[in-house]
């Protein structure tokens, strides 16, 4: 390996994808569900994805990921410290 | 009623309470040991003074004005005279003294030591973990130096004798600590020095463990009593404070008249064992404090502790009302949903019916009945909240005065909507709601059909019932938890209601092959069953008409029912031959008729009726309950019909048979021998990944179980498919073919772990064999039958081997159901919202969607994607690979 700057965590199979939400996005969801944003499930900052999309705290990520019953599920997380 | 805001517990902090606290929170002092003058009304600053709540009727308390029932109680307190040890923290004192100066109270340690134990303690409090392992090696370090670091005091031992009495020895001379001594060195602890012993000095200081300040629990926690003779009999508790209150007073009495030291001591002790007995009456080392019949008293400790105590048997676990329990048996007659319940315990439990202007004639005419004269009527409440009991003396004339408004207890009758469970409630389908049938004896019936749900059998289960006692509990159980609503389970998504052994044997005989029944016959059959027309016969024999089983079954299908699917019976042959298989395994079932194949397990079974499941899953409810009751009925007059036994010549095979068998056995003796020789001579090839000797021990395990399963197929031949015992094989009924094979043919290895038996003697497993046999009867190969009997050597093997099955099984469900139970604590308060996703209780998402795919469970298909092929042939009519 030539440069650390290469090499990708999300290129890896079996870390499932991780997008940083746009605010208004954020804002739908949330809308849809009648949540506040900390009853969503939570991601550490410190957690290496998080790290790798840039993420602050407060931000909202989504998450898809391969399920065993559904295919796919879409999961949202918010990042906490 | 007012509303009140949820609050949420943020922490709980657990500590020691200052005479200072405890003198704040009392109502009043307790001063005098008395609890009622002579007009029966309680004495002001004694032990019932109405400022620490009231028990009688129609008295106010003094503190907060409120009735009783209404007001909670109020602690007072009593000023000891001297101070005593507080015998829950007798341990804890000692420590503490033995880990302090005894001049000037400095904790034992090195000022660095000191610094290093906070720092550790202090972190470790932060990451929320428990300090137990600082804290005890703190004490176990201060107590070794001899002189204080500090004061350079020279250290005494301290003894202890009893719970609670200290004794310092100086070489010969020993000297006792009085609690007050005691309290002196603890007050001069320093706060770092507290911190270091692992408490917190703003809520738990040491001396705080010394009492001199006794709280008095409130009047509501320990009622008097009024007996019918009109005597007043007090609580336990009560009688100890009094025995307290009164030492108490002699004590001061003495001290003031200047009592010599002697009897001050006493005193002193006197109090001490009072005062411990109030707060644990089972302490080693003191005698229990008893009442004048010599009965121990129950004191606090006793009052919270065990089985019977505040937490296992009142918080935890609560004994309920209406509810019954008895041992249950089966009737085959009842409904599923129905449950057969004694007529004496229908005639004492009750509903409670409000009289309006539609019921009232119905509910006089219980009334009249009397309570002697089932359906009766219990007990009458007027509008005036008044309870009359009904009596055959006076039920008449109730029932004459009974008026709009007033409510009856009727007794449980047929059709009652009633509870009934069977623990380990371990699924919800452990209570379900049930039909009364007030039947005669004295057990609760049950279709066996219903068994699985509970896991109840009938060799003694108990099981309760519960009777609802309002509408909406009724109609709540009705529509949520009834039978008829859980036949399918959540956790698979099929059938847990369904027929088990004889239903599974009746409908196996019925339906295979061409059965023909004449007329007599074919209604005997569904005689039982709701059918109202004779449909046409299937053809004539000797000038009659005959029916055939299959056409009987087909009678308790519903209409328009279509399936395709291969018997539990099936062979799994090469290429299917479908509706001509030989075994009659290919069931074909077009508009409600069942055109080929057997009713097997695979059909109609608890936890696999694949017929079950297709009607539940597209018909209603009310059609699958009754179609469950009609064909375990139908079973049962097959079963009857055919007639069934089972006995142990069924197991006897012919001699050519056991030749065979015995042959086979040989010969796979002979092979291991070879084996064994190849294996001492180097010639044996090892398996990939496994050493030669490991190669040895599989090689001859393979060659034996080869075996073992080929003299079960000689004695199945030989059996045929007409034995019962290869019939309930078969068709899923009860047992298996290696069952059969172990009582006819040969009951094979035994093992231990899944290895061959090797535990015993040196170099072989019992002394009647050479050292170093490896052969196959030296290791736990059992070659004889059940039947024919075990050698003493087999008998020998199979009891280890027996012995390690029954072991795993006690260890594996007791593991599995603390498992369980941890899951359950874990997951109990998730809920499926309205939007699909599951939350606790404070609204945190868990899932966004139930499962993620947001799929009932029970509405699947066993949990795998068939509706689409299901559709798909419906609608086409053709098979989908
Ligand atoms: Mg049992
Ligand atoms: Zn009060
Ligand atoms: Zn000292
Ligand atoms: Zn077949």
């Amino acid at each position: 390996m030539k440069n650390m700057k290469d090499f990708s965590l999300l290129n890896n199979d079996l870390v499932p994808q991780h997008i940083l939400m746009p605010e208004n996005e954020v804002n739908k969801v949330l809308k849809e569900h009648y949540l506040d944003k900390e009853q969503l499930p939570k991601i550490k900052i410190t957690d290496p994805v998080t790290l790798e999309i840039g993420a602050e705290v407060g931000d909202v990520v989504k998450i898809i990921r391969k399920s065993p019953t559904a295919g796919e599920a879409v999961i949202f997380r918010l990042v906490i410290e | 009623m007012i509303g009140t805001v949820p609050k949420r517990i943020k922490e709980i902090r657990f500590g020691l309470i200052s005479p200072k606290e405890y003198r704040k929170m009392s109502v009043t002092r307790v001063i005098t040991a008395d609890t009622y003058d002579d007009d029966g009304f309680p004495i002001e600053m004694g032990l019932m003074d109405p400022k620490m709540g009231v028990i009688d009727p129609g008295l106010r308390c003094k503190t907060c004005g409120g009735r009783a029932g209404e007001c909670p109680g109020h602690f007072g307190h009593v000023e000891l005279i001297a101070p005593v040890v507080h015998v829950g923290f007798a341990k804890l004192i000692r420590k503490i003294l033995r880990a302090t100066c005894k001049d000037c109270s400095a904790l034992l340690l090195d000022s660095t030591q000191k610094k290093e134990y906070l720092e550790q303690i202090r972190m470790l409090r932060t990451i929320g973990q428990p300090i137990e392992d600082i804290t005890n090696e703190v004490f176990k370090e201060a107590r070794k130096p001899k002189t204080c670091q500090y004061c350079s005091a020279q250290q005494l031992d301290i003894k202890v004798e009893k719970p609670s009495t200290y004794v310092e020895k100086d070489g010969t001379h020993e000297h006792k600590l009085m609690p007050s001594d005691i309290r002196a060195r603890f007050e001069k602890i320093t706060d770092d020095d507290i911190e270091v012993m692992g408490m917190d000095p703003s809520v738990a200081r040491p001396e705080w463990t010394i009492m001199t300040v006794l709280p008095v629990p409130p009047v509501t926690m320990r009622p008097s009593i009024t007996l019918e003779s009109g005597q007043r009999s007090e609580d336990d508790l009560t009688h100890k404070l009094v025995d307290i209150i009164r030492i108490n007073q002699r004590f001061q009495e003495n001290r003031e008249a200047g009592a010599p030291q002697l009897i001050i001591e006493d005193l002193w002790e006197l109090l001490q064992y009072h005062v411990t007995t109030f707060i644990d009456n089972a302490v080693s080392g003191v005698p229990p404090a008893r009442h004048r019949s010599g009965r121990p008293l129950k004191t606090l400790s006793q009052r919270l502790k065990g089985k019977e105590g505040r937490f296992r048997g009142s918080l935890s676990g609560k004994r309920v009302n209406f509810s019954a329990r008895t041992v249950i048996s089966p009737d085959p007659n009842l409904s599923i949903s129905e449950v057969g319940v004694p007529l004496t315990m229908a005639m004492e439990l009750s509903i409670p019916v409000n009289v309006t202007k539609r019921n009232i004639e119905e509910v006089r005419e219980y009334i009249k009945r009397g309570p002697d004269n089932h359906p009766g009527a219990n007990y009458v409440i007027r509008d005036d909240n008044r309870r009359l009991k009904v009596t055959d003396k006076n039920c008449e004339e109730l029932a004459e005065t009974l008026e709009i408004g007033w409510k009856v207890d009727r007794q449980l009758k047929n059709g009652d909507v009633i509870l009934f469970n069977r623990q380990p409630s371990l699924h919800r389908m452990s209570i379900m709601a049930h039909e009364v049938k007030v039947l005669p004896h004295k057990t609760f019936r049950l279709n066996p059909a219903v068994c699985p749900p509970y896991n109840a059998d009938f060799d003694g289960d108990e099981m309760n019932m519960h009777v609802l006692q309002t509408e909406e509990a009724r109609a709540e159980a009705k529509m949520l938890i009834h039978v008829q609503e859980n036949i399918l389970s959540p956790r698979f998504g099929g059938p847990i209601i369904g027929g088990i052994h004889d239903h599974i044997s009746g409908m196996y005989m019925l339906t295979k092959g061409e059965n023909r029944l004449d007329k007599n016959d074919f209604l005997e059959m569904l005689r039982k069953s709701r059918i109202s027309q004779i449909i046409e016969p299937e053809g004539t024999q000797d000038g009659k008409p005959y029916w055939t089983g299959k056409q009987v079954f087909s009678q308790i299908l519903p209409d328009g029912l279509n399936m395709t699917y291969k018997a539990l019976l099936c062979e799994n042959c090469a290429t299917c031959k479908k509706e001509d298989c030989n075994r009659d395994a290919y069931v074909t079932i077009r508009d409600g008729q069942l055109l080929s194949g057997t009713i097997d397990e695979k059909a109609v079974g608890a936890f696999k009726g694949l017929i079950l499941d297709r009607i539940v899953k597209d018909y209603t409810p009310p059609v699958a309950l009754q179609f469950i009751d009609d064909m375990t009925r139908l079973a049962i007059r097959s079963i009857m019909h055919f007639g069934f036994s089972f006995g142990i010549n069924d197991e006897d095979i012919p001699e050519e048979a056991s030749a065979q068998i015995s042959e086979l056995l040989e010969d796979a003796e002979a092979r291991v021998m070879d084996l064994i020789i190849a294996f001492n001579e180097g010639n044996l090839e090892p398996l990939p990944g496994r050493t030669v000797a490991e190669t040895l021990e599989l090689r001859i395990m393979q060659e034996l179980g080869k075996a073992r399963d080929s003299t079960g197929d000689i004695a199945g031949n030989y059996l045929g498919l007409d034995n019962a015992a290869v019939i309930m094989a078969v068709s899923g009924a009860r047992g298996s073919m290696l069952n059969l094979t172990q009582m006819a043919g040969c009951v094979g290895q035994q093992a231990v772990r899944g290895e061959r038996i090797r535990r015993g003697y040196a170099g072989r497993t019992l002394s009647n064999f050479n050292h170093g046999d490896l052969g196959a009867g030296a290791h736990g190969f059992v070659k004889s039958s059940y039947k024919k009997g075990l050698s003493p050597t087999e008998y020998f093997f199979h009891a280890i081997g027996g012995r390690e099955g029954l072991v795993d099984t006690a260890v594996r469900t007791s593991q599995s159901g603390y498992l369980q139970r941890r899951l359950v604590n874990a997951l109990q308060d998730l809920e499926v919202q309205y939007d699909g996703t599951v939350r606790d209780t404070r609204g945190m998402v868990v899932q966004f969607k139930y499962g993620e795919d947001g799929v009932d469970p029970m509405k699947s298909d066993y949990s795998k994607p068939q509706t689409i092929r299901r559709i798909i042939e419906d609608v086409t009519g053709k098979e989908v690979e």
